[in-house]
C-alpha cells in the first residue's frame, strides 16, 4: 500500500517551515517597533518623554483589554437584544424566551443547584481536611492525593466519573459501573444513574466538587501555615477545645482566604460546561448554562438566545467579583 | 545534578535530530512515488497548475485518508493540491471562519440546512454551469434538490447513505426460522415472536454524546414516510404541517409501538444511555434479533464488534450480520430515507469548481467507492464497484426508489433538526415523556421566520 505514504505529501518541514518563517518575522518586527518606540523617546523633551512612558505602558494593554474583552462583551450584549442572525433588534425577546421557557428555566435551575452546592460542600471539605492534616506527619501524601483531580481535566474527569455511574440494562452482560456494583453489594437494585432526576445533576456535581476540593485544601492550608503559633498556643493556655479553636481562633484567621476559595470555584462552577457535555449532553434535565449557551449560539446557530444566556451568565458573575473585590480591599485597609 | 542535566538535554537533542532524519527520509520515499495514472482522463480539469484548494469537512481519518487516495491522480495530473481540512467541530466553526472572512473554498456539508443557513450570509457561490450540468446528467433530481437554496443550485451531492435498514443475524434468524417481515404489520407479529423467546426483538441506542436522540429522529422519519405520504412529510420538514399535527402524532405513537415496549427493547429508559454503537451490538452476540440503523453501522460493527457483513443467504456464518428493508405498511409501499453530503463552494476560482465538477464525475465516484466503504447516488456508481453486499443493495435502493426523501432532521434548521428533535426524542424513552408533551415541546422550538 504505496498509497497511504502518498497521501501525505508534504513533508514536515515543509509545513513548519512557513510558520517558523512568519514567527521569527513577526519576533523580528515587534522587536524593530520596541527599539524604534525607544529611538524616539529619546530624543523627545523630558516633559513628552512621561507621556511617551505612559502610552508605551499603557496603550498595548488597553488595546488588547479593548479588543479582548470590552469590544466582545459589548457586541454579545448588542447581539443579546437582536434576532437569531443577528439582522433586526427583536428587544428584550430572547430575554423573556430565557426566562419562561420551561427546559431554560430547568437550566437555570440547575446551575442555581450547581452554584450553592459546589463551592460551600467543596470548601467545606478541603477546609476540614486542611485543619485535621495542618499538624500531621505524612501530611503531603494526603494531600497530593487530594490535590491530584486539580491535574486531571474536566473532560477526563468526567469519562472517568461515567465509568463509576455506569449502568448495564441486560442482566446478560457486565456490569462495570462502580455505584452499580457498590448498590448491588448493599443489597439494592440499582437504578439507570444518570437519568435519574434530580439525583444527576447531583452526581455531576460529585464530580466538579472532586475536581475542587483539592484546590480549596491547598489555599486554606496554606492560610493556616500563616496564623501565628502565639494565638494558637495562646488559646491552648486559655483552655479552649480543639474544636473551639477551629471555629474561634482558624476560622477568624483564614476568613479572606475561604472568601478567595469560595469565590473563584463559584465562578469556575458558573462557567461548569465540559462535566455536563461530556456526561449527558445536557440531556435528562442535568443542562446548565454554559452548554445551553454553546448549543443556542454554535448548533442552532441563534446567536440572539445564546449571547441572551452569555449575558445572564456575565450578569451572575459579576456579583461574586465585586465582592471579591470588596473583601480585598477591606483586607488591605485592615493590614 | 547539573551535569546530568545537560547529558539529559543532549540525548534529547540527539533523538530529535533522529526523529528528524527519519522524518526527511520518509519524506523523501513520499515525493519519489509517482502515479503511472492516464492523465487523459483529466482533460477538462486542466489549466491550474500550482494550485491549491482547501476543503473543509466533518470527515475526519481513517475515512478521510481514502478520499485523499481517490484524489491523487487528479491531484498529479492537474497540478491542483486539495488540503482536506478535518474537523469534528466543522458545524460550529464553518459559521465562524465565514463570518470571521475565512471561509473555505469547498465545504462538505453533512446537512442541508446547514448549506441554507451558509447562503443566507451571502458569502456562498452557486454552482458553476458545468457542475450543474454534471448534477443533472448523472443525479435524480431529489438529489440536486437538496443541494438547491432558494431556486439557486449551490451544492453538488457527494457520498450517500441509506437509512431504511433493519439489521439482523441471518444464522439467527435460520436457526430459530423467523421470517423476512414485509410488512410493518409483519414485524410487529415477529417481534411478539421473538419476545415470547429468550432473545430480545429489538436492540435501540440513542447515545451519541451531544448528539443523543439522532437515533429516535430517524425512526420517527422512516415511519412519517411509511404512514404519511411524501408530500406530507414535505410538509412536515418545512413545518407547513406543524410538529404536533394529529398526523404527527400517529406516527410517533407508531414508533412507540416499538421503542416503548419494554417487552421489545428491555429497559426503555436505558436507550437514551445506551450509545448507538454499542446498541447494535447485541445483534453481533445474539442478545437480541434486530437494529434499524443507517447502512453506516455495518462498517462499525464489523470493525469494533467482531461482525462480519454477509448477505441473507449466508445463515451459517456466526457473527455474520446483514439487513432487511425496514417494511412499509403494505409490500408495495417502499420508500427509501437517506442522507447524504453536499460540495458548496465559497470561491469561483477556476481550481475550485474544477474540484467541485470532479467530484460530480462517474470516473471519481466509481473510483472512491471501489477503495471501499463508501458509496454515493451517482447514477453511473457501478454496483460491481462497491464490495460490500449491504452497501450495494443500499446503491440499487437509491438508483430505483420510487419515493426517495431526505433524513428530515438535517433538512430542518439547525435549532430543530440538531437542537429540540434530539433532545426531546431522548426525553421521550429517558424520561418517559408524554407523545404530545413532546411534539408540543419541538414546535414550540421551531424558529419563528
Amino acid at each position: 500500500m504505496h498509497v497511504i505514504d502518498l497521501v501525505a505529501r508534504k513533508t514536515t518541514w515543509e509545513i513548519i517551515a512557513p510558520n517558523l518563517i512568519t514567527l521569527i518575522s513577526g519576533l523580528v518586527a515587534f522587536a524593530a517597533l520596541v527599539v524604534l518606540i525607544f529611538l524616539l523617546a529619546e530624543r523627545t523633551s523630558v516633559k513628552a518623554q512621561e507621556w511617551v512612558k505612559y502610552l508605551v505602558f499603557l496603550v498595548p494593554a488597553l488595546a488588547l483589554l479593548i479588543i479582548g474583552l470590552i469590544y466582545p462583551a459589548a457586541r454579545t450584549i448588542l447581539l443579546s437584544f437582536m434576532n437569531a442572525n443577528s439582522e433586526e433588534f427583536v428587544g428584550v425577546e430572547n430575554y423573556i424566551w430565557a426566562f419562561t421557557r420551561p427546559e431554560i428555566l430547568q437550566v437555570l435551575l440547575n446551575t442555581a443547584i450547581w452554584v450553592f452546592v459546589v463551592p460551600t460542600v467543596s470548601t467545606f471539605i478541603g477546609l476540614v481536611i486542611a485543619y485535621l492534616t495542618d499538624r500531621m506527619k505524612s501530611a503531603a501524601v494526603v494531600k497530593s492525593l487530594i490535590f491530584m483531580p486539580m491535574a486531571i481535566s474536566m473532560v477526563g474527569a468526567s469519562i472517568i466519573w461515567k465509568f463509576v455511574y455506569d449502568y448495564e440494562p441486560s442482566a446478560k452482560k457486565v456490569d462495570i459501573g462502580l455505584l452499580s456494583a457498590i448498590s448491588k453489594g448493599l443489597g439494592m437494585e440499582p437504578p439507570n444513574w444518570l437519568l435519574e432526576n434530580p439525583l444527576n445533576t447531583f452526581l455531576l456535581i460529585a464530580v466538579m466538587i472532586w475536581i475542587q476540593t483539592g484546590f480549596a485544601m491547598v489555599v486554606l492550608s496554606a492560610a493556616m501555615k500563616n496564623i501565628p503559633d502565639e494565638v494558637v498556643e495562646a488559646s491552648m493556655l486559655d483552655g479552649a477545645s480543639q474544636l473551639k479553636r477551629f471555629i474561634q481562633i482558624t476560622i477568624p484567621m483564614i476568613r479572606a482566604s475561604i472568601v478567595v476559595v469560595l469565590t473563584t470555584i463559584t465562578i469556575g462552577t458558573l462557567k461548569v460546561f465540559d462535566i455536563v457535555r461530556t456526561m449527558t449532553g445536557g440531556n435528562f434535565q442535568t443542562n446548565v448554562i454554559a452548554n445551553e449557551m454553546y448549543t443556542q449560539t454554535f448548533r442552532s446557530l441563534n446567536y440572539g438566545t445564546g449571547s441572551a444566556l452569555a449575558v445572564i451568565l456575565f450578569l451572575g458573575v459579576v456579583p461574586i467579583i465585586l465582592y471579591n473585590i470588596k473583601q480585598l480591599r477591606l483586607e488591605r485597609t485592615e493590614r | 545534578m547539573r551535569a546530568t542535566l545537560r547529558r539529559r538535554s543532549t540525548i534529547g537533542v540527539a533523538t530529535l535530530a533522529v526523529a528528524a532524519l527519519a522524518l526527511s527520509g520518509c519524506a523523501a520515499t513520499e515525493e519519489e512515488a509517482t502515479s503511472d495514472a492516464d492523465c487523459s482522463a483529466y482533460a477538462d480539469y486542466l489549466g491550474n497548475e500550482g494550485t491549491e484548494v482547501e476543503m473543509y469537512t466533518t470527515i475526519v481519518s481513517p475515512e478521510a485518508d481514502l478520499f485523499q487516495e481517490s484524489f491523487l491522480d487528479f491531484e498529479e495530473c492537474t497540478g491542483i493540491t486539495i488540503n482536506w481540512n478535518g474537523s469534528q467541530e466543522f458545524e460550529a466553526q464553518l459559521p465562524v471562519r465565514v463570518a470571521g472572512g475565512t471561509a473555505p473554498d469547498l465545504a462538505i456539508f453533512p446537512q442541508p440546512g446547514l448549506l441554507a443557513a451558509m447562503v443566507a450570509t451571502g458569502e456562498m457561490v452557486p454552482a458553476s454551469s458545468a457542475v450543474a450540468a454534471s448534477v443533472d446528467a448523472n443525479y435524480t433530481p431529489d438529489w440536486k434538490n437538496y443541494g438547491t437554496v432558494d431556486g439557486t443550485f449551490y451544492a453538488a451531492p457527494l457520498g450517500a447513505n441509506v437509512k431504511s435498514f433493519v439489521w439482523y443475524s441471518p444464522k439467527t434468524f435460520a436457526d430459530n426460522g423467523w421470517a423476512i417481515p414485509s410488512t410493518w404489520s409483519e414485524l410487529l407479529a415477529l417481534s411478539d415472536t421473538i419476545a415470547a423467546t429468550d432473545v430480545q426483538p429489538w436492540c435501540v441506542g440513542f447515545g451519541s454524546g451531544e448528539a443523543t436522540g439522532w437515533v429516535g429522529t430517524d425512526w420517527m422519519e422512516d415511519l412519517m414516510l411509511r404512514f404519511q405520504d411524501a408530500a406530507t412529510y414535505d410538509k412536515w420538514v418545512s413545518n407547513e404541517m406543524k410538529f404536533n399535527d394529529p398526523k404527527v402524532a400517529e406516527v410517533l405513537a407508531e414508533a412507540g409501538k416499538i421503542l416503548k415496549n419494554p417487552d421489545y427493547v428491555g429497559d426503555v429508559a436505558a436507550i437514551a444511555t445506551t450509545t448507538f454503537q454499542d446498541g447494535g451490538a447485541g445483534i453481533v452476540d445474539g442478545s437480541c434479533a434486530m437494529h434499524r440503523q443507517a447502512s453506516f453501522i455495518g462498517g462499525i460493527l464489523a470493525g469494533d464488534y467482531g461482525a462480519e457483513i454477509v448477505t441473507p443467504a449466508d445463515t451459517d456464518v456466526e457473527g455474520g450480520i446483514t439487513t432487511f428493508y425496514f417494511p412499509g405498511v403494505s409490500a408495495d409501499n417502499k420508500p427509501a430515507l437517506g442522507g447524504g453530503e453536499f460540495v458548496g463552494a465559497f470561491s469561483d476560482r477556476p481550481e475550485v469548481q474544477a474540484v467541485q465538477l470532479y467530484l460530480t464525475s462517474a470516473d471519481w465516484n466509481n473510483k472512491k467507492a471501489s477503495l471501499g466503504g463508501w458509496f454515493s447516488a451517482h447514477l453511473g456508481l457501478d454496483t460491481a464497484n462497491v464490495a460490500d453486499p449491504v452497501n450495494a443493495v443500499a446503491v440499487e435502493i437509491l438508483q430505483n426508489a420510487t419515493t426517495f426523501r431526505f433524513d428530515a432532521s438535517d433538512l430542518m434548521p439547525a435549532a430543530v433538526g440538531a437542537g429540540t428533535f434530539w433532545k426531546e426524542m431522548t426525553a421521550w424513552v429517558a424520561e418517559d415523556k408524554a407523545d404530545k408533551a413532546v411534539l408540543d415541546a419541538i414546535q414550540a422550538g421551531w424558529p419563528a421566520s
